[in-house]
Parts: structure tokens; C-alpha cells; sequence
């Protein structure tokens, strides 16, 4: 969660990730995948999650296509397809899996996460 | 010890009852084996074997099968489609290995001459002699020739064996007309045939109509309008009094009425007579006018010997139908085994045809011989559409009915007269067009479960609710498991209700929506596309779904709006919206990577371009492998090496193989008419074609194409979505085969095409799939579940039924104009090439990605070799 002694740090520009796709990050070694995706009250949100996908054991959930499963915002797995919960990690198929958050926020023009 | 003994005793005393019981029910033990003979290898004698087999008895018994025809049983309901390949292929009944795996000696090309009921032998042409403790006779029955004289002149044949159609074939290739004698229904399949082999066709009956057996005057009437639009000439109450030579012809016809009419080729199909010499000589109880006698059990007058189908005469009938065969041969292995209790108990002889492509249907009292029955008729003649029922004195029950042009109610009306139904008040709704589109009919909730829906295969409501409920979910499931729908197919559309029903039932909602985004079918959504031109998915969401979307509606609004505007696939409003292989246009592999297909049209590729992939691959160190698809696929790029390894291709003239996409594959080729010996048209320069043609179309799911050269087929084109066959004339197009995970050979769809037909009527298939196709739905699985199945969509792509053609036909063109090669338009754009790299900020690679060697080349390490490797 962000709080007020978090340091940020600058990833990339707004234009480097497309509207409701992801990219990913290399950030302190890790790779973590940052979604820009639009929510249902039309608001640009993003979110940073782990990009390694427990299922396949491989550097792929960036690559995910984003939506929404009842009220959730989700990414599907390219690979099997299992959707995480982008806000909590969360996987919705098998709910003894998860991957992890990441602070995540726009700063002007910037993307930046936060250790 | 003393426990042991006792034991053995015991045993003895149980096994004297035991043995005693076996042989009153005439029973032997296990090393003597019951001798079966089994005479007539047909339809209905193979099912009996089937169904013996099913019994779990068939060990006990030492089984022999004669059958006088040279080859074992094949489908003579279907004897027609022989004609499509003139190979038995399409009408054998005879799964691989069936005989010898359930020990059973089968003696074709020999008939049984003798059976002498003293000694219990059987002696047959070939000299054998077998003796017997039961036999079965299926003899089945021959085509009655009336003994005008000149019945016996060469080039007059009749209609009822492979060596029949093969006589009939070759005569009609110095032949011009044909004349078929009898307007039955056998006369009219033998009718069809004639006119598809080019001759110019007569159908002569003694009745006053056609059909008069199964349908009235007005149903006649119509039936015949119909069948002299297609060209063939009916001439209705002609006696013909004798066959000489002809002047024009090769014979000339003399009727009763002084007429003459003069022909090549006539074929008799003048009705049947049961194949009874061999029971007659034995002595069997016989009827006046032939067949023999069986009871309910299909025992003849021997309690030995049991008759089925054809040559069987039950309560002083013969029964001309396959269905009514089946059910004998299962009441006599039932008896015979004591496995069951059904018995044959007459037969329902309603039917349902498609002749020369028109719908016929005659159900119970067709011609309203019940006292006091009321009739209903419906006649269309701008349609040519007549209908018929007959009811009862009150109203209340269905006695019969003719539908002639539209037999669409038939399932209905049947189950109405078989189950004894409760008609609607004001019954001619059944039968009359709703002029509000909504159907009539019964629920077919209402049915009790023993309905039998499909008399073809004998199979209930009970059966399908039983196959729903084990998992059946769709047609084609249910066709596979109950056989159902398998047989004539009239049963098609009432199964298909019976089915979705239960589905709702149980809970399985038959929801048809996409996804919860989107509360319509993929076909509904393509329509919305279509007609309201939307260009994107917002527009769509907007305007017509909710949410965000998802994994299922965003790709599958990509691929529609692709195979309607046909826009790049990395467009600005639609990359967000691809799966990651249209994305990477690369089809992504279990660690990640991504594989390289460039496009071989046909599989044919000059050294030059082979060395180019050679190159590349060891430019980049790809692992190589020549696929199924007749390419070669490159593994294990990463997304970011992707861009650098395509411009290398499309530099030396590669294009996009599309193996990542929901559209066309590859058109698989052989070599052809250019070095094969016996190839007989170019299917090279074809395959190219149409590969050039169709790449990058996108579609409902993936499609696979294939030419061969002649018809040893070495392209397996009858396992694609099209395959084309070369022949003499031109091309026979076959469709909706399919390999993968339910295999299924793909239809004849049309013959001796030229290129401009074909390509035309490929062209409509394709996009009629893409207009009415559920998401991943192969066409194989598509047409399965299609109302009408093939004939429906001959009717659509070749008759034009729905006058689609046309828009079909531009939809495609347009498609086929604004073709690009997605890589190479995307290398030519440095903002796309951007979004290739593994991270967004930075040029490092996934150190996940590792590789080991293995016959020297790459593969994904696993995961002990990645740790040993890390330690
Ligand atoms: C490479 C290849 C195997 C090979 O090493 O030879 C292959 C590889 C794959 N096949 Fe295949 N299929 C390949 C020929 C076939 C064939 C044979 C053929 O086309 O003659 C078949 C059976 C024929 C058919 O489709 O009717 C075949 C039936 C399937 C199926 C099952 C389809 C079905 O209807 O049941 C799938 C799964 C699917 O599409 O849902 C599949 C899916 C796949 C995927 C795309 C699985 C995936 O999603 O990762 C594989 C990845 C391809 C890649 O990375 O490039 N592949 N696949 C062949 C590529 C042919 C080409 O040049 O394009
Ligand atoms: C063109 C055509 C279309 C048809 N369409 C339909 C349809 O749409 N629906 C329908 O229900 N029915 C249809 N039928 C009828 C159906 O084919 C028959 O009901 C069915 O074939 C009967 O099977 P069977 O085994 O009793 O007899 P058969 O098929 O006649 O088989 C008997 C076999 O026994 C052999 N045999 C005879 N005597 C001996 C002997 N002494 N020793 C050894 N072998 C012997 C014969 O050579 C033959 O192979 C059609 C028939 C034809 C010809
Ligand atoms: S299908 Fe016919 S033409 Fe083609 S290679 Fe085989 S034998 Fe030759
Ligand atoms: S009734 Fe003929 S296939 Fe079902």
C-alpha cells in the first residue's frame, strides 16, 4: 500500500504502456508488470503486479489481456489463461494462489513504483 | 486341508444344478461352442453381428458369415454416395478388424445353396460344408423384374448392389438417356443417379403418381412438378408391354398405350421380392406370396433358425426399411442369448427423404384409409410446397400426413402419432406457415421418455437425457455417443430441441452468450459489426455490452472486426484487444518464447528460400522442425529478437505464416499433374492459389486446406476444413473434415468444378462459416450442429437458398484486397517496433529464459537442469 515514507522511483513514460495493456518492469532485479487499464467508472487506474506466472513458471503475465470478471479487474495468464486479480493478486481459479502487489502510481507524465 | 475339501464339495453340489439349467436352456459349456451360421452379409446380418457382440455372448458361440456379395457389408441405405468417390470407403459398415478380433470367419463372395435340417449342414458354392446348431438368415430380397419381354436385353439393369452401380456407370458413358421404371421411392434414388451421370432421364410409372404407396394424389402431384423442374421426365400410368431395339437409342420402349419412348440404359425398380430359395428348399413355413414366417422372436417355423430384415415376413409383411431389420436383429440375439426380452412387433413405416433434393415425408395413414378421419391440406404453389395431415374424427390424434417440398414438421407429427399426443385444438396450425415466425409444434418436453426419436438407430428420449446427463453438451457429442441423427438424419431437429431442453433443464444453461460481457452469440455480435459498422471495441462495449471485457470478447471483437474491415492486426483500437501470439505474431511457448512460421504456399520452396530459414535460424539460434503443416517452424525467439529475425525474412520474400492466428493455416499439396505419374490436374499451381487467396483471413477458429493431385489423395484433403480432390473433369471440393482431437472426414461438397466454381463456392463457405460460427468453432463441429447439415448448406452456398451468394462473394473479395503482410507493415513502423522489448525499461532479456542442447539444437531447460545450472 503507498504510504507516506515510500520512495518512488521512475519506470517509464505513460505512453510506453497502451491503454488497458501491460508492460514489464525490471525494478530492483524483480520483474514486475505494470497495467494501465480504464475501470468501470472510466477512471485510468494502474496496477503492478509480480510478471511471473506461478502456472507456467514463466515471465509472461505482462502480456495478459486485462478486463473484468463480475466486479474484479483482472489479467488472464497468455499461457493457461488463469485471471489474477490485478488490486490484490489474487487468482481466481485456485484461491491458494496469488502473486504480488506492487505500489504503482502516475506522477505527472511518469510511471513510478515504489519498493 | 479338511476346509479345502468341503470347499470342493460344495462346489460339485452347486455345479450339478448349474449344468443342469444350461442345458435345458440348450446352452454348452464354454469348450464346446455354440455353431452359428450367419446367412447374408448385409446390412441387417451385420447389425445382428454388432449386436451379438454388444450381448457379451458372442464367446460362446463359433460364428461363420456368408455373404454372397464380394465384399463384407457395406450401407446399402447409403448405396448412393458410392457414386461421390466410387470407393466403399464411404459406406462400409465394417470397422477394422471387427471379424477376426471377435473371432468370427466371414466367407464373402460365397453363397450359402443348401441347408439340410437333418444333418444340420450347410453347404455353399465354393463347396464348403458347415454344420450348424442355429442359423440366422438375412438374405435380404432382389429387385423385382416384371418378365416384359426384352427384360433380359444387355444394358438393363437394376438398382441394389456395388456391382449394380459399377454396370450402370459404365454403360452410361456411351449412353444419352436413361429411363427408370418405377416411380417409387427407390425408382427416383435410382433416378438421381442416372441424371448425375449425365443422361437424360425418364421415370416411368405404372401408378398414376409417384411414390403411390407412401403418398396421395396431391402430394404426388406436387412431388412430380417438382422432380420435372430438375429435368427429369415423369410419365405416370405407363404399362410397358416390351423392349426391343430402338432407332435412336439402344432400346425402344412400347407401352400399353401405344406410346413408345427410346433409351440407352434402363434400370427396374419395380419393387422387391425376400430372397426365400434357400428357405424354401428347406422346407421353412413360407408365406403366399413369399418371405418367410417369423414370430416375435424371429423364429421361422424351425426353432433353429431364426429370419431378419429383408427376406423376413412378419404378420403377412415384408418391411422394405432398414430400421424395422435392426430391430429383428435385436429381438434375435436378444432370444437367441437370452440377454434381453425385445421382440420384434411390427414396425411404424413412416419416412423421410430428401430425392433430388426435395423434401418427402409420409407418416402412418397416409392416404386417410381410417373411417371418419378428417384431413387438412396446405398447398403452396408459388413454393411448391404441399402439406397434408390426417386426423382423427374428434380432432384429437394424428393418423397421418404427407409433406411434400418441406418436411420440416415431420419430427413432430411423428411424435404426435407414435406417442398419441393430444393435438392443439384447431390441429391445421401444425402444418400451416406462422406468419409471425414463430413455431408450431410440440414442446418437446411433452414427449414421454420412451419416444423413440430416431427410428434409424432406435434411439428414445431416455437415450439422450442419458447421454446429457453423462456430458453430452452438444450435437455432435450426441451423435457420437447414441448414434442418433446418424442414420437418414430426419431426426435431426427434434433431437437437437430434445437436447437443448434437457441442457435447460439440468441446470446447464444453454446460454449462447459470448461471454458476461456480451449477452449475444457470436454470430449476433458479427451481425451488430456488419450492420452498424462498428469499427472498435469500444463502440461495441459501449453500445451494446458491459464491463471491461475479457479475455474471450476482446479477441473475439478483434477477429470479427478483422474478417469484416480486415484493418492491421497492432492498429492503434485493436492491439489492446489481441492475444498475445496476434499480438507478437508469434504463437507463444511454454517459457514464454515465441515460434517463427513464415508462409510456404503449398509447401513448395526454392533452395534459395531454404537456405534463407537456415541462416536465420542460425543466426538467431532457433530450434528447427518441419511441421504437419508442410513449413518449417523456428522456436524459441524472444519477443524482442522478433522484429530483427522477421525484417530478415520479409527482406529475402517471406511473408506472415499466420500460424498464431484464427485464420487460414496452410493448403497443404501434393506434387501433382508436374512430376507425379498420376496426378491429373495441377494441384500445385492450385494450392497456391488458394493459399495466396485465403492467407490471413480471419475466422471463428483456425483453417486448414488441402489439394491432391488425383484420388490416392497423398494431401489428405479429406481431413481439412476444404480440401479439393483433383479429377478427370476438374476439382471435387470436399468440406468441414477435421484432424485434432475428434477427427472427422470431410463431405463431398460439389464435383468436376472448374477453378472459377470452386473458387467461388469456397469463397461463400468461408464466409458464411465466419458469418455463422460460434468462437473456436471448427467448421467440422460448426456443420455437426448445423439444422440440415450438409444439404442445408449445399442449398445456401450452392442453390443460394438464403440469396446470400452475392454479399458473400464481395465480403470475401474485399478481405482478399486488403490483404497485408501484418510483419511487414509492422517492421516498417518504428513506433510498433518499440513495444517488442521483454522490458519497458530496459534492453536486458528474461534470464528465465534458458535453454540446454539436446541433438544439437535448443530447447527450454527444465527446472533440475535450470538449478543445476544457477548452483
Ligand atoms: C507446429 C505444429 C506441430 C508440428 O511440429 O508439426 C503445430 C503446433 C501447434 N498446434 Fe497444431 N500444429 C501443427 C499442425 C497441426 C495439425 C496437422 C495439420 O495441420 O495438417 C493438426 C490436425 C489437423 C487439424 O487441425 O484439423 C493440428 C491440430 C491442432 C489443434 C486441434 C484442433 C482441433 O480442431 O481439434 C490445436 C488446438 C486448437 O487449435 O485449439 C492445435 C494447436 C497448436 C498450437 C498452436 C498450440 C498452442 O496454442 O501453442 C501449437 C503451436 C504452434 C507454434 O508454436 O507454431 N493444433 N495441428 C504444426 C504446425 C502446422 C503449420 O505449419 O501451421
Ligand atoms: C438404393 C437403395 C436405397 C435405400 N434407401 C433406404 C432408406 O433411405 N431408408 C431405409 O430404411 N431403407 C432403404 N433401403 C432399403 C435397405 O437397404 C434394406 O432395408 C436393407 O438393405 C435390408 O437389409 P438386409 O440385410 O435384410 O438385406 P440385404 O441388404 O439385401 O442383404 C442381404 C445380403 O445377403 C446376401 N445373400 C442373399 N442370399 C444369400 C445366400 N444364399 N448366401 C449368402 N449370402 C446371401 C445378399 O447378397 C446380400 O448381400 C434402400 C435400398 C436401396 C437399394
Ligand atoms: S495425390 Fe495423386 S497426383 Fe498427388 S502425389 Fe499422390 S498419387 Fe501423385
Ligand atoms: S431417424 Fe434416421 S437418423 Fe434418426
Amino acid at each position: 500500500m503507498t504510504t507516506a515514507h515510500q520512495q518512488w522511483f521512475d519506470i517509464c513514460n505513460i505512453d510506453d504502456i497502451l491503454p488497458s495493456m501491460g508492460r514489464c518492469a525490471l525494478f530492483n532485479e524483480l520483474q514486475v508488470a505494470i497495467f494501465r487499464v480504464i475501470d468501470q467508472s472510466g477512471q485510468e487506474k494502474f496496477y503492478a503486479i509480480d510478471n511471473f506466472c506461478p502456472f507456467s513458471q514463466s515471465n509472461t503475465l505482462s502480456r495478459g489481456l486485462t478486463g473484468s470478471i463480475t466486479d474484479k479487474i483482472v489479467v488472464a495468464s497468455p499461457i493457461y489463461k488463469q485471471h489474477f486479480e490485478l488490486s490484490t493478486g489474487l487468482c481466481l481459479e485456485d484461491d491458494s494462489v496469488s502473486v504480488k502487489t506492487y505500489p504503482v502510481r502516475l506522477n505527472g507524465c511518469t510511471i513510478q513504483l515504489a519498493a | 486341508m479338511k476346509l479345502k475339501q468341503l470347499a470342493i464339495f460344495l462346489g460339485t453340489l452347486l455345479a450339478i444344478p448349474l449344468l443342469m439349467l444350461r442345458n435345458v436352456n440348450g446352452m454348452k459349456s464354454m469348450k464346446e461352442k455354440i455353431k452359428l451360421v450367419v446367412i447374408g452379409n448385409g446390412p441387417v446380418g451385420h447389425n445382428f453381428l454388432e449386436y451379438l457382440v454388444e450381448s457379451g455372448e458372442s464367446d460362446n458361440y463359433q460364428v461363420t458369415v456368408f455373404g454372397e456379395e464380394p465384399l463384407p457389408a457395406y450401407d446399402r441405405v447409403h448405396l448412393t454416395s458410392w457414386f461421390k468417390n466410387q470407393s466403399v470407403d464411404d459406406i462400409n459398415m465394417v470397422s477394422e478388424g471387427f471379424y477376426p478380433s471377435n473371432n468370427f470367419t466371414l466367407h464373402s463372395g460365397d453363397k450359402v445353396t443348401q441347408i439340410d435340417r437333418f444333418k444340420r449342414v450347410i453347404t455353399s458354392d465354393a463347396g464348403l460344408e458347415v454344420s450348424y446348431d442355429k442359423i440366422i438368415l438375412a438374405t435380404g430380397s432382389v429387385p423385382f423384374v416384371p418378365p416384359v419381354p426384352g427384360h433380359d436385353r444387355d444394358n438393363v439393369f437394376v438398382y441394389r448392389t456395388i456391382e449394380d452401380l459399377e454396370k450402370i456407370t459404365a454403360a452410361a458413358k456411351t449412353g444419352k438417356v436413361g429411363a427408370v421404371i418405377g416411380g417409387g421411392l427407390l425408382g427416383l434414388e435410382a433416378a438421381k443417379a442416372l441424371m448425375d451421370l449425365d443422361l437424360k432421364t425418364h421415370v416411368i410409372e405404372f401408378a398414376p403418381r409417384l411414390m403411390a404407396v407412401q403418398i396421395d394424389d396431391g402430394g404426388g402431384k406436387m412431388l412430380s412438378r417438382k422432380i420435372q423442374d430438375l429435368g427429369v421426365s415423369v410419365h405416370t400410368q405407363k404399362n410397358t408391354q416390351n423392349i426391343g431395339d430402338g432407332e435412336t437409342a439402344f432400346h425402344k420402349m412400347s407401352f400399353a398405350d401405344g406410346q413408345e419412348l427410346e433409351t440407352d440404359i434402363i434400370v427396374f425398380s419395380a419393387g422387391i421380392r425376400p430372397r426365400d430359395e434357400l428357405a424354401r428348399q428347406a422346407g421353412l413355413g413360407m408365406g403366399a406370396r413369399g418371405g418367410v414366417v417369423i414370430n416375435n422372436n424371429c423364429l421361422t417355423s424351425d426353432n433353429d433358425i431364426y429370419a431378419i430384415g429383408e427376406v423376413a415376413l412378419w404378420d403377412n409383411k415384408i418391411y422394405g426399411l432398414i430400421a424395422p431389420g435392426n430391430t429383428m436383429a435385436k429381438a434375435a440375439v436378444d432370444h437367441l442369448t437370452g440377454t434381453g426380452s425385445s421382440e420384434f412387433a411390427g414396425a411404424d413405416m413412416s419416412t423421410k427423404l430428401k430425392l433430388m433434393g426435395v423434401d418427402v415425408a409420409s407418416i402412418g395413414d397416409a392416404h386417410a384409409t381410417t373411417p371418419n378421419s378428417r384431413s387438412y391440406t396446405y398447398v403452396n404453389d408459388r413454393e411448391e410446397v404441399y402439406k397434408k395431415i390426417v386426423v382423427s374424427e374428434d380432432d384429437k390424434h394424428l393418423l397421418g400426413a404427407v409433406l411434400i417440398g418441406d418436411a420440416a414438421e415431420y419430427g413432430s407429427l411423428l411424435q404426435f402419432m407414435l406417442n398419441k399426443m393430444e393435438l392443439p385444438s384447431e390441429p391445421e396450425g401444425l402444418i400451416l406457415p406462422s406468419l409471425d415466425g414463430s413455431s408450431s409444434g410440440i414442446g418437446v418436453d411433452a414427449l414421454p421418455d420412451s419416444a423413440v426419436l430416431c427410428s434409424c438407430m432406435n434411439v428414445s428420449k431416455a437415450d439422450v437425457i442419458n447421454a446429457v446427463e453423462a456430458g453430452a453438451s452438444d450435437m455432435a457429442a450426441i451423435k457420437s455417443c447414441t448414434k442418433a441423427a446418424t442414420g437418414c438424419g430426419g431426426c435431426t431437429a427434434l433431437v437437437t430441441q430434445v437436447l437443448n431442453c434437457e441442457l435447460e433443464k439440468q441446470g446447464v444453461e444453454v446460454n449462447t452468450n459470448l461471454c458476461e460481457h456480451f449477452s449475444y452469440t457470436r454470430q449476433d455480435l458479427y451481425n451488430i459489426i456488419r450492420v452498424e459498422k462498428i469499427k472498435s471495441f469500444e463502440e461495441l462495449l459501449e453500445n451494446h455490452g458491459s464491463g471491461l471485457g475479457c479475455d474471450i470478447c476482446k479477441p473475439t471483437t478483434a477477429n470479427i472486426l478483422a474478417s469484416c474491415w480486415n484493418d492491421h492486426v497492432l492498429d492503434n483500437k485493436l492491439q489492446g484487444l489481441q492475444d498475445t501470439n496476434d499480438y507478437f505474431m508469434g504463437n507463444m511457448q511454454k517459457d514464454g518464447t515465441y515460434s517463427v512460421v513464415p508462409r510456404v504456399p503449398g509447401g513448395e520452396i526454392t533452395p534459395e528460400k531454404l537456405i534463407v530459414l537456415g541462416e536465420v535460424a542460425k543466426k538467431y539460434d532457433l530450434y528447427t522442425k518441419i511441421t504437419g503443416g508442410q513449413r518449417v517452424d523456428l522456436f524459441g525467439a524472444r519477443s524482442e529478437q522478433l522484429p530483427d529475425i522477421w525484417r530478415e525474412l520479409v527482406d529475402a520474400g517471406f511473408e506472415t505464416g499466420h500460424a498464431y492466428g484464427k485464420s487460414l493455416r496452410t493448403v497443404k499439396s501434393c506434387v501433382g499433374s508436374t512430376w507425379c505419374r498420376y496426378g491429373v490436374q495441377d494441384s500445385m499451381a492450385l494450392s497456391i492459389l488458394l493459399e495466396n487467396r485465403y492467407k490471413g483471413l480471419r475466422s471463428p477458429h483456425k483453417l486448414k486446406m488441402a489439394v491432391s493431385g488425383c484420388t490416392r489423395e497423398c494431401a489428405e484433403a479429406q481431413s481439412k476444413d476444404v480440401g479439393i480432390i483433383a479429377t478427370e473433369n476438374g476439382w471435387n471440393m470436399y468440406v468441414c473434415g477435421n484432424g485434432g482431437m475428434k477427427p472427422r472426414h470431410a463431405d463431398l461438397f460439389a464435383s468436376d468444378l472448374n477453378d472459377v466454381d470452386l473458387i467461388k463456392y469456397i469463397d461463400r463457405f468461408y464466409m458464411f462459416y465466419v458469418r455463422t460460427a460460434d468462437r473456436l468453432q471448427r467448421t467440422s463441429v460448426w456443420m455437426d450442429n448445423m439444422e440440415g447439415g450438409l444439404e442445408y448448406l449445399k442449398s445456401v452456398i450452392i442453390e443460394d437458398k438464403l440469396g446470400l451468394a452475392a454479399e458473400l462473394e464481395q465480403e470475401m473479395s474485399a478481405v482478399v484486397d486488403t490483404y497485408q503482410c501484418e510483419w511487414k507493415t509492422t517492421i516498417e513502423d518504428p513506433e510498433k517496433m518499440k513495444r517488442f522489448g521483454h522490458f519497458v525499461n530496459s534492453k536486458l532479456h528474461d534470464e528465465n529464459v534458458i535453454f540446454t542442447t539436446e541433438r544439437e539444437q535448443i530447447r527450454p531447460a527444465l527446472t533440475s537442469e535450470r538449478t543445476s545450472e544457477t548452483a
